[in-house]
């Protein structure tokens, strides 16, 4: 946040302020700070995953398919015999890589967007807006599956997709935000000492949108990575064998019918686990941003 | 009234355009030659140009756009390339079964979701609304395909007290006769009780997997709404008159609070039609979205554009008509409002 950018220039007093004001946003809200200790836990996993995982994520073992939980298999086995807690392991970097690389795309364009809309008016704000405007007009899950099955089934589309999708509301949190900012009194006084107006929208107004920005943010990881495991349970996407948890609770659809639990659960409560986290901590943000849009 | 309900129809129709130029810049951004694509695999270089010609390839991209928008006008979608039928029928026949859920869907979620928005505005930052809330985030993290497949688990698998979650009706039954599609109406228009219930039994769990996925949203501006509600001067008023609690909470306090509530059903419809698509494979529902599914294996990719028109008309449609319907409920709002 831009507060923790602008303390970092400062000495003791302001790390001081930063780790009091961490300590007051722990100790306020224990969800919180449960939510963030979870999405540590999860950026480990992604960021160590393949030495973390007991198995091999795509050592198929037919004489072991198909097993419940054991010590030696914690989360079973699937129809192929790969370990599943392995699986479940490694793919958190696919997801968390697709849902983080599509979000700050869209971050990225839609601020800047956004940002033009706001600050200059005129026809450059009614373009963009009805652009936004017809991204909206479409159910966006569906219009993600219509741009995957256009463009080709690729994880690069998939990102693609899930950032087109999400833009829209970038551009309007920035467009509000920069918009009643445009004649406050801060950016008066940096036109009069001659900054140029490309400046005053990118070094004084921008740093002041980023705070409802990073709620965007943290809210939109959760939607991207249900996106993004949505499109690749029908198929699109991530293909198999590649672990991800999308794919894998579609493989295990077919047998939770015959009794194997296993095989859908423990991806599919992965994928539930990342999404709440990522929710509750764009809740807590926002709270803490704020207070007034609790609801 | 006529001419409040012109004017919304007025503007939505750059949305309708809108639609219409993205569906037809997805067309065309298919990957290498669509023609060589549409031709199949086997087609000799001549077929591809006749197939060219045939689909008006050769033309110039506005003058594409109008044959497209002409062809669109005559409801002529295309036709598949798996089955060779023509995309719209199909869609057509099957749009009610999908429709049937997504309301079912809608209702669930409102009947759960609006209690509880109110238990929780009455009692603000007790556990109780923590708790509400912690439900709803959880609700709305739920990936729609894995709460299917539990609830299908739970209570197919396990308590064996729904019907095999494979398609709308179960074998042993014959569909009834079609008057509106839907097969809950249908039957009982028909007179036949225990169809009803088939139907409904059936239709149940995929309808609640809908639900809980959309009820977050509701919930919070149900919280919202009455929240603000409460604590306005006429529910004082009503209060201090020595009006019973149940009569100020429901005959004028939620009245009032429903109407910010019927606004989010836009983002609401969003989130049903988008996770219809995910429900309908889980529970095999013969609906569009099982349909699309279908040629998004097979690389069919008339079907799936026609899915993605069908359904954001379909959206463009239920948002204008939340948008009257709320110009009719709260006449104080214009339409610039």
């Amino acid at each position: 946040m831009s507060a923790n950018g602008v303390s970092a220039t400062k000495t003791a007093p302001g790390w001081r302020a930063t780790l009091r004001h961490a300590q007051y946003v722990a100790t306020d809200n224990p969800v919180t700070l449960g939510a963030f200790v979870l999405f540590l836990l999860f950026v480990l996993l992604a960021l160590c995953g393949p030495w973390i995982a007991p198995y091999d994520p795509l050592a198929s073992d037919t004489a072991a398919a198909l097993q419940g939980p054991s010590a030696r298999h914690w989360f079973g086995t699937d129809a192929l015999g790969r370990d599943m807690l392995s699986r479940i392991v490694v793919a958190t970097r696919l997801d968390f890589g697709i849902a983080l690389c599509a979000v700050f795309a869209s971050f990225g364009i839609g601020a800047a967007l956004g940002s033009i809309a706001g600050f200059y008016g005129g026809w450059a704000d009614r373009l963009i807006g009805r652009c936004a405007d017809t991204i909206m007009a479409f159910p966006l899950f569906v219009l993600a599956m219509g741009i995957v099955a256009a463009l080709g089934n690729t994880v690069a589309n998939i990102i693609l997709a899930t950032a087109i999708i999400n833009l829209p509301f970038y551009v309007r949190v920035a467009r509000t935000e920069v918009n009643v900012r445009r004649h406050a009194g801060f950016v008066e006084a940096a036109r009069l000492t001659g900054n140029s107006e490309a400046r005053i929208l990118a070094r004084h107004i921008f740093p002041n949108v980023l705070p409802p920005m990073m709620v965007q943010i943290s809210l939109n990881m959760g939607w991207a990575i249900l996106n993004a495991a949505g499109l690749s349970f029908i198929g699109l996407g991530v293909r198999p064998p590649q672990a991800e948890w999308g794919i894998m609770v579609a493989e295990g659809a077919t047998h939770i019918i015959s009794g194997e639990w296993w095989v859908a659960l423990f991806p599919g409560a992965a994928l539930m686990l990342a999404v709440f986290c990522f929710n509750l901590l764009g809740d807590g943000l926002r709270d803490i941003i704020d207070p007034r849009r609790r609801t | 009234m006529l001419k409040t309900i012109a004017q919304r129809l007025f503007g939505a129709l750059p949305n309708v355009i809108g639609v219409v130029i993205v569906t037809f810049i997805l067309t065309r951004a298919l990957p290498g030659d669509p023609a060589a694509y549409f031709a199949g695999a086997a087609a000799t270089p001549e077929a591809v140009e006749q197939v060219r010609r045939q689909l008006g390839l050769d033309k110039s991209l506005p003058h594409q756009f109008l044959l497209y928008v002409g062809d669109l006008a005559r409801g002529n979608l295309g036709n598949s390339l798996s089955t060779g039928q023509p995309v719209l029928p199909e869609i057509a026949t099957r749009l009610p079964a999908s429709l049937e859920l997504t309301l079912c869907g809608l209702v669930f979620a409102m009947i759960v979701a609006i209690p509880l928005g109110v238990l929780a505005a009455t009692r603000p930052g007790s556990w109780i609304d923590h708790l509400c809330r912690l439900l709803a985030t959880a609700g709305v993290s739920l990936p729609t395909f894995f709460t299917g497949l539990l609830l299908a688990y739970i209570f197919y698998y396990l308590l064996g007290i729904a019907p095999s979650p494979l398609g709308r009706l179960d074998v042993v039954f014959s569909a009834p006769p079609t008057v509106t599609g839907f097969y809950l109406i249908d039957s009982l228009f028909a007179g036949d009780l225990e169809l009803f219930w088939a139907c409904n039994m059936q239709l149940m769990l995929p309808a609640i997997t809908l639900g809980l996925f959309v009820m977050a949203p509701i919930m919070r501006m149900t919280r919202a709404a009455m929240l603000g509600v409460l604590s306005s001067d006429f529910i004082r008023t009503a209060r201090a008159s020595g009006l019973s609690r149940t009569t100020v909470l429901y005959r004028y306090a939620l009245r009032n609070a429903l109407l910010p509530v019927v606004t989010t059903l836009g983002m609401v419809f969003s989130f049903l039609l988008g996770s219809n698509v995910l429900v309908e494979k889980v529970f095999a529902w013969p609906g569009i979205g099982s349909y699309v599914i279908e040629a998004l294996v097979a690389s069919d990719y008339a079907p799936v554009q026609g899915f993605v028109l069908t359904m954001a008309l379909l959206y463009v449609l239920l948002n204008l008509a939340i948008d009257i319907l709320y110009g009719v409920i709260d006449p104080r709002v214009g339409v610039d409002g």
